[in-house]
């Protein structure tokens, strides 16, 4: 497996087949860890950095956690290569735009990734399609124990374990779901949820962790308590309470939606659907516009002939690193909108 | 609108007069931060809300007498203004002042409840041990001292062994 054989498809998160799919696009679980008896990256030497690096790449592999393992020096990595990963969801941009020795590992199904070097040592994270939260833990669990049968954590049974940042001590863990919301959004209820949201003690940001203003109507809820409480306590919080609640609200709005603006509901939809069909020139942030409203007749089974993967798959080979990764050279602004536009043409054509 | 030096969006926008004449800036997080520009955020990312809530919640600023890590040597004000701690050390350093930021980001809490590593770590004062070996080995090289380098890899080794 390598870099390259990434860009033509979407990763199996997207997969848009997970449970409640046309809601919820992916879980995710990311558990922040440091080894023991050294600085955090913000006082450590290069030297120190390098060590970290080839240990922590080196206890991953052996520690066999899945069948395929790429390994990724990202230092050495063209920047076209780190922005495809961060398109991915992979690593962050601060991993994608910082300075130094640092790597991720990513296995063949992109399901399991753990950045090296980021704010802390280690940073592990479990993507699945879907509403499958329980499952990603199950299986983030799984791995930090194979882990740590290769490293020590730096650990105290009063603070658990410990992070550069304060914010992610104790169980290091953060939940996100990744929600598509355009019903709360139409009827202006999205900002009575972030509310809520912020009550909970939830953070809400948009698909690629921008601030508040999603979007494509794509919103990732997540945990910011990681003290306190145990992970199944979060997990089911957000399992039995947050998320299905967030999805009946959304239902609810789709439903006042069609049942008292149906004609304006479809205008939209298909004014969507005739745009990204037609255009020959298409824009990143108006194509996740657009794809919100088809996203939102599929599933409103207004449109019937476009599958639900087609359309997430589009939400990332759509940005501009995949396009140009696609097209196999970099491309200006200009040829970008153009490319993107004959790519969504041929996807939607049935 | 785009970043002046990627295809980011740019969320920070600034004038600037140079010589009297006005230069326009766009720039995503990441080259605002690279340029080294203090400026305002239109729609603040998370690691920046964490970071005022660090400041705004890190109590009041140190006294004459600055709060130092034996381990790492960052002090508090450091952590004030970055929000990342030095090294695992810094938590019991700055216990007193992190008492507070740790209950208000947490809900009040201020004991985890959560898994515990299955071989439960090695203890902490080897933990403490080992970071402020490998701070001295660093210092050492440095310095050029490869006599007390040699003699700090030895210790540092010793220590590691299970
Ligand atoms: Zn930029
Ligand atoms: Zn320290």
């Amino acid at each position: 497996m390598s870099l390259g054989d990434l860009p033509k498809h979407a990763g199996t998160w997207l997969s848009g087949e997970g449970p409640q799919g046309d809601v919820v696009l992916s879980s995710r679980v990311r558990l922040a860890r440091n080894i023991a008896g050294f600085p955090f990256l913000s006082t450590a030497t290069e030297s120190q950095r390098n060590e970290l690096l080839s240990l922590a790449q080196k206890r991953i592999l052996d520690a066999n956690l899945a069948q395929d393992m790429l390994w990724i020096d990202l230092a050495d990595s063209p920047k076209l290569d780190r922005q495809l990963l961060v398109e991915r969801h992979l690593i962050s941009r601060q991993h994608c735009h910082s300075d130094g020795p640092r790597g991720v590992a990513v296995s063949a199904d992109e399901s399991l990734a753990i950045m090296v070097n980021e704010e802390d040592h280690l940073r592990l994270q479990i993507l699945r399609s879907g509403m499958q939260l329980e499952d990603a833990y199950k299986q983030a669990d799984q791995d930090d124990d194979k882990l740590e049968r290769h490293v020590d954590y730096a650990y105290t049974s009063q603070l658990g374990y410990l992070t550069a940042c304060p914010t992610n001590i104790g169980t290091g863990i953060r939940v996100s779901v990744m929600l598509h919301l355009p019903g709360l959004k139409l009827t202006g209820e999205i900002e009575k949820l972030k509310n809520a949201a912020k009550d909970m003690h939830l953070a809400i940001r948009g698909f690629y962790g921008e601030g508040s203003d999603a979007v494509g109507d794509l919103f990732q809820v997540s945990n910011q308590t990681t003290l306190g409480k145990t992970e199944k306590q979060l997990l089911d919080d957000f399992q039995d309470t947050i998320i299905p609640q967030m999805i009946e609200y959304e239902i609810k709005s789709r439903n006042a939606l069609l049942e008292h603006r149906p004609t304006v509901l479809d205008d939209k939809i298909f004014r969507a659907l005739g745009a990204l069909s037609n255009a020959r020139l298409l824009g990143k942030e108006e194509t996740l516009y657009l794809l919100s409203y088809v996203r939102l007749g599929v599933s409103l089974k207004r449109i019937d002939d476009i599958p639900m993967h087609t359309l997430n798959e589009l939400y990332l080979l759509t940005q501009p690193a995949h396009l140009q990764k696609i097209a196999g050279e970099r491309l200006s602004g200009p040829q970008r909108r153009e490319l993107r536009a004959n790519f969504v043409r041929q996807h939607l054509k049935v | 609108m785009k970043c002046d030096h990627c295809d980011n969006l740019a969320t920070v926008h600034l004038i600037e007069i140079k010589g009297g004449k006005k230069i326009e800036k766009h720039l995503c997080e990441e080259h605002a931060i690279k340029e080294g520009v203090a400026v305002k955020v239109q729609s603040a990312p998370i690691n920046d809300l964490l970071e005022k809530f660090v400041l705004k919640h890190s109590g009041p600023e140190a006294t004459d007498e600055p709060l130092l890590c034996p381990s790492c040597d960052t002090t508090y004000d450091q952590f004030r203004k970055n929000g990342v701690l030095g090294c695992p050390d810094c938590y019991s350093t700055f216990a007193e002042p992190l008492k507070h930021l740790l209950e208000r980001a947490h809900e009040g809490a201020s004991k985890h409840f959560g898994k515990v590593p299955q071989r439960a770590g090695i203890d902490e004062i080897r933990q403490q041990r080992l970071i402020r070996l490998r701070r001295d080995l660093e210092d050492a090289v440095t310095q050029e001292q490869y006599e007390r380098a040699a003699q700090i890899r030895d210790e540092l080794e010793e220590a590691e062994i299970d």
